[in-house]
């Protein structure tokens, strides 16, 4: 078989829904920090979404209620990270591995309590996959139309958030104090703006992103929850908010970049087009975020108070 | 203009009191000002001022005392009660967004624009309508980070403006300012007084509360000291007010013949900053035992690069650094200050100083693998702890021991530990980086009789500072560092302030 076979439309088709649940991660994280909080929970708080998402949708027979559930589940189990850094005063990378790490656990106690056994959930009889919506006119578009007008729900909700979130930080007079948050908060504290409350906010929004994307995962792309299916998605996710310069677009465009990777990576490993064995494909996002992280980072400047803990009332030095 | 008990009182504290777990920062501090006057509060660092006034602005709660405003009792939870009432503050570090615009920074907090979207078109128009208003020239587009200090001050003046403040706060306003800025700061101060705005200057400059004030209050360890017309003070009284007991306020500087031989030289220096961006071009001069050279310029213009490049913390691009005639340029710092190079750093506490480690630590350090404070390869923490006993006393650090954390001291005493270390090497060669920034006038009237005791050792001291006022007081040559290269030298009995600060900022000579 041809090398260049794969280069078709489907890849880029792939890559869009491979890139899916990595974008609204980074696009949550993304939020999260440029109010100043560092989470590196994204990956907890997605399998946490995945898993909320799967079990309501397998019980009450609809997705629609499942993609709520598993948005929901995410804001809620940020709030952990959220009351530890910003009101307990944690260390945001501490709170944020424990919150990794408790996720896994969680999901395969209630693995256990729900369906009886660990591993994979019973199947979803019907998913959001099944709601595969071609625009009209936009979707006749030659390689255009397929890759980004003949999707399902959540990714173009995805595409919504990236607009969403450009104009909220850019237009709007919320944003605005986020930005001041994550770059100066007592600043933005002296001139009457809570700080707490910005990071509440950017907390909680990573969260029901990263409970959007766990549902992705779990009701859209697949139809059963299975643990550890985020797969380093979460983390992936943080590549790409860094490479993308701590803005929604940038986000959007270095998941992409990441979803390419994977897409090629499978197509390798599916179609043997090199005499290698084929796990070695497996690496390629992981070696694509390296680069990437490596040759476009330092030209990224992160939010200047991101992880650095905020508190009033101190006595002067 | 009526007289003083006449005016209105603006606004008012009664029997303020202000507990920190550790500290009363504030007790019993009752302060009236007046509408229209330019009030300032003097005091010595660690007084109570910054608290005060965080108090009156709503950041900090008391706890106890009642606040007047108009007359009317007030309670400010937080800020944002205190900017609805009319004040304004500008703080000492200023609270600025650097990777926002003037326009987003000024209208932060109180945008213009119906529901959540921010209408810029109706900011920019306000920050410009605002900025004539008042003279206060700024560009509404340009990003916080690429403005001049003074003006950033003057986005914060606009920031308190735009929210219609009637009392403007300003804490230690001129600290970072060339003496230009100063003055222009200063007609601002005016320009705002002129027009009916109340306002509050948080000082521990003397000079300044008798440029500027109508009135001072002294404070002084949390306490009301005193308070003053200012027509009717001098500058001893202030002093001996604020520091509780006489202070020499210049101190006196005995003529004394150097060395004809200089002791450390640097010729056509070439050192890039963090960017890599030249940051000494070509720099030139020379330093003879027992004199004091004195060098002056904006910040910014190559002195931390060029205090790094002689201790060796960052490399030389080209040009020779001479010490008693070998050139050290390529010698690791360590052997520099084995040949009796010592250094006081402009900021003590991340480079001069270990927080964390006790005096005997700090005052060993660099020295600790020998004699007396190393025995073989063990530290000898008796013997460091009687040596650091024995500079305690001859330095006069005020602690409760030599194992006290250097980080428990004041700035003053920390900069003594420091002192403490460097002059007690028997140096040849002394490069001293802003001894005194930030400290009271106590403080600073000791280090500098230290640093003159050094020059009548014979010892040749170059000193970096961004205080005229120093390098006036200490200086017996004064060389002005302008982009990285000295472009003037000058005789401190020959010439004033405002001719190092044209020099300081670019001026050029007059053609003859």
């Amino acid at each position: 078989m041809n090398v260049l076979s794969i280069f078709n439309t489907d890849l880029l088709v792939a890559m869009v829904r491979l890139s899916t649940p990595i974008t609204l991660a980074a696009i949550g994280a993304t939020i999260c920090e440029r109010s100043g909080v560092v989470n590196i929970a994204m990956e907890g708080i997605m399998i946490v979404g995945a898993f909320f998402a799967a079990v309501v949708a397998y019980f009450t027979g609809s997705p629609w209620l499942g993609l709520v559930a598993g948005v929901f589940a995410g804001g809620v189990y940020s709030m952990i990270h959220a009351a530890a850094t910003v009101s307990l005063h944690l260390d945001h990378t501490v709170s944020g591995a424990v919150l990794n790490i408790l996720a896994f656990g969680l999901t395969r106690y209630l693995m256990v309590l729900v369906f009886g056994h660990p591993g994979t959930s019973e199947p979803i009889a019907r998913t959001l996959g099944n709601f595969q919506v071609a625009i009209p006119l936009l979707s006749r578009i030659p390689v255009i139309g397929p890759i980004f007008f003949n999707q399902t729900p959540i990714v173009y909700l995805s595409f919504v958030m990236v607009i969403f979130f450009t104009w909220f930080l850019k237009k709007t007079k919320t944003g605005l104090h986020v930005r001041a948050s994550g770059e100066h908060p007592l600043a933005l504290e002296t001139i009457g703006v809570s700080v707490y409350r910005m990071r509440y906010l950017g907390v909680i929004v990573s969260g029901l992103m990263g409970g959007l994307a766990g549902a992705y995962l779990s009701i859209e792309n697949s139809a059963s929850f299975t643990e550890g299916m985020t797969n380093g998605k979460g983390f992936i996710a943080m590549a790409a908010m860094i490479s993308g310069g701590w803005r929604p677009v940038g986000a959007f465009l270095a998941s992409l970049f990441f979803g390419f990777a994977d897409a090629l990576q499978i197509r390798f490993q599916v179609f043997k087009v090199l005499q290698v064995p084929e796990e070695i494909f497996i690496i390629f996002p992981y070696i694509a975020t390296l680069l990437a992280v490596a040759g476009l980072v330092r030209r990224s400047r992160p939010p200047k108070a991101d992880g650095v803990d905020f508190m009033i009332e101190r006595p002067e030095e | 203009m009526a007289s003083k008990s006449e005016r209105k009182v603006i606004l008012e504290t009664r029997g303020v009191y202000k507990q920190f777990p550790k500290v009363l920062a504030n007790q019993d501090v009752n302060i009236k000002l007046h509408e229209g006057e330019i009030l300032c509060l003097l005091g010595e660092n660690g007084a109570g001022k910054s608290t005060l006034m965080n108090i009156l602005y709503g950041l900090y709660k008391p706890t106890a005392g009642e606040m007047y405003l108009n007359g009317r009792s007030v309670v400010f939870s937080s800020p944002k009660d205190a900017i609805r009432l009319g004040l304004g503050m500008v703080h000492q570090h200023f609270m600025l967004v650097e990777t926002l615009t003037v326009t987003e920074n000024i209208i932060l907090g109180s945008e213009p624009g119906r529901g959540v979207q921010i209408d810029y078109r109706e900011a920019r128009k306000r920050v410009k309508e605002l900025s004539e208003t008042y003279g206060l020239k700024i560009d509404p587009d340009a990003m916080i980070e690429n403005l001049s200090v003074g003006l950033q001050q003057r986005v914060e003046i606009l920031k308190a403006l735009y929210r219609d403040a009637r009392i403007l706060i300003l804490d230690e306003p001129t600290a970072v300012l060339t003496p230009q800025e100063v003055e222009e700061l200063f007609g601002v101060i005016k320009e705002l007084r002129a027009s009916g705005v109340s306002i509050i200057i948080i000082t521990h400059k003397l000079e300044e509360v008798l440029d500027i004030s109508d009135r001072v209050y002294i404070l002084r360890r949390g306490k009301i000291e005193g308070e003053r017309a200012t027509a009717d003070v001098n500058k001893e009284e202030l002093a001996n007010l604020m520091v509780g007991r006489s202070v020499v306020l210049t101190v006196h500087r005995e003529p004394h013949e150097p060395h004809p031989e200089p002791v450390f030289e640097i010729e056509n220096l070439h050192v890039l900053d963090d960017r890599a961006y030249p940051a000494v071009n070509g720099l030139t001069l020379s330093v003879r035992p027992g004199e004091v050279v004195g060098i002056a310029g904006v910040d910014g213009n190559g002195q931390s690069e060029l205090a790094d490049a002689i201790m060796g913390l960052r490399p030389v691009q080209s040009g020779r650094l001479l010490h008693l005639g070998s050139d050290i340029a390529r010698m690791s710092t360590k052997e520099r200050i084995g040949r009796s190079i010592s250094y006081v750093p402009a900021d003590r506490q991340r480079y001069g100083l270990v927080l964390s480690m006790t005096i005997a630590e700090n005052i060993a350090m660099g020295y600790h693998d020998r004699s007396p404070n190393a025995r073989g390869i063990n530290l000898d923490y008796p013997a460091m702890a009687r040596r650091a006993e024995e500079l305690i006393g001859q330095f006069d650090i005020r602690a409760p021991g030599p194992l006290t954390p250097a980080g428990q001291l004041s700035g003053g005493n920390q900069q003594k530990v420091i002192l403490a270390r460097e002059f007690t090497r028997k140096p040849t060669f002394l490069l001293v980086s802003q001894p005194t920034r930030g400290l009271d006038v106590g403080a600073i009237e000791y280090i500098h009789s230290e640093v003159l005791a050094m020059r009548s050792q014979d010892v040749g001291v170059l000193m970096i500072s961004l205080e005229l006022e120093e390098i006036f007081a200490l200086a017996d040559r004064i060389l002005v560092l302008y982009e990285g290269a000295i472009v003037k030298e000058l005789d401190p009995d020959r010439t004033d302030e405002r001719e190092v600060g044209f020099f300081m900022t670019g001026g050029k000579e007059k053609a003859s």
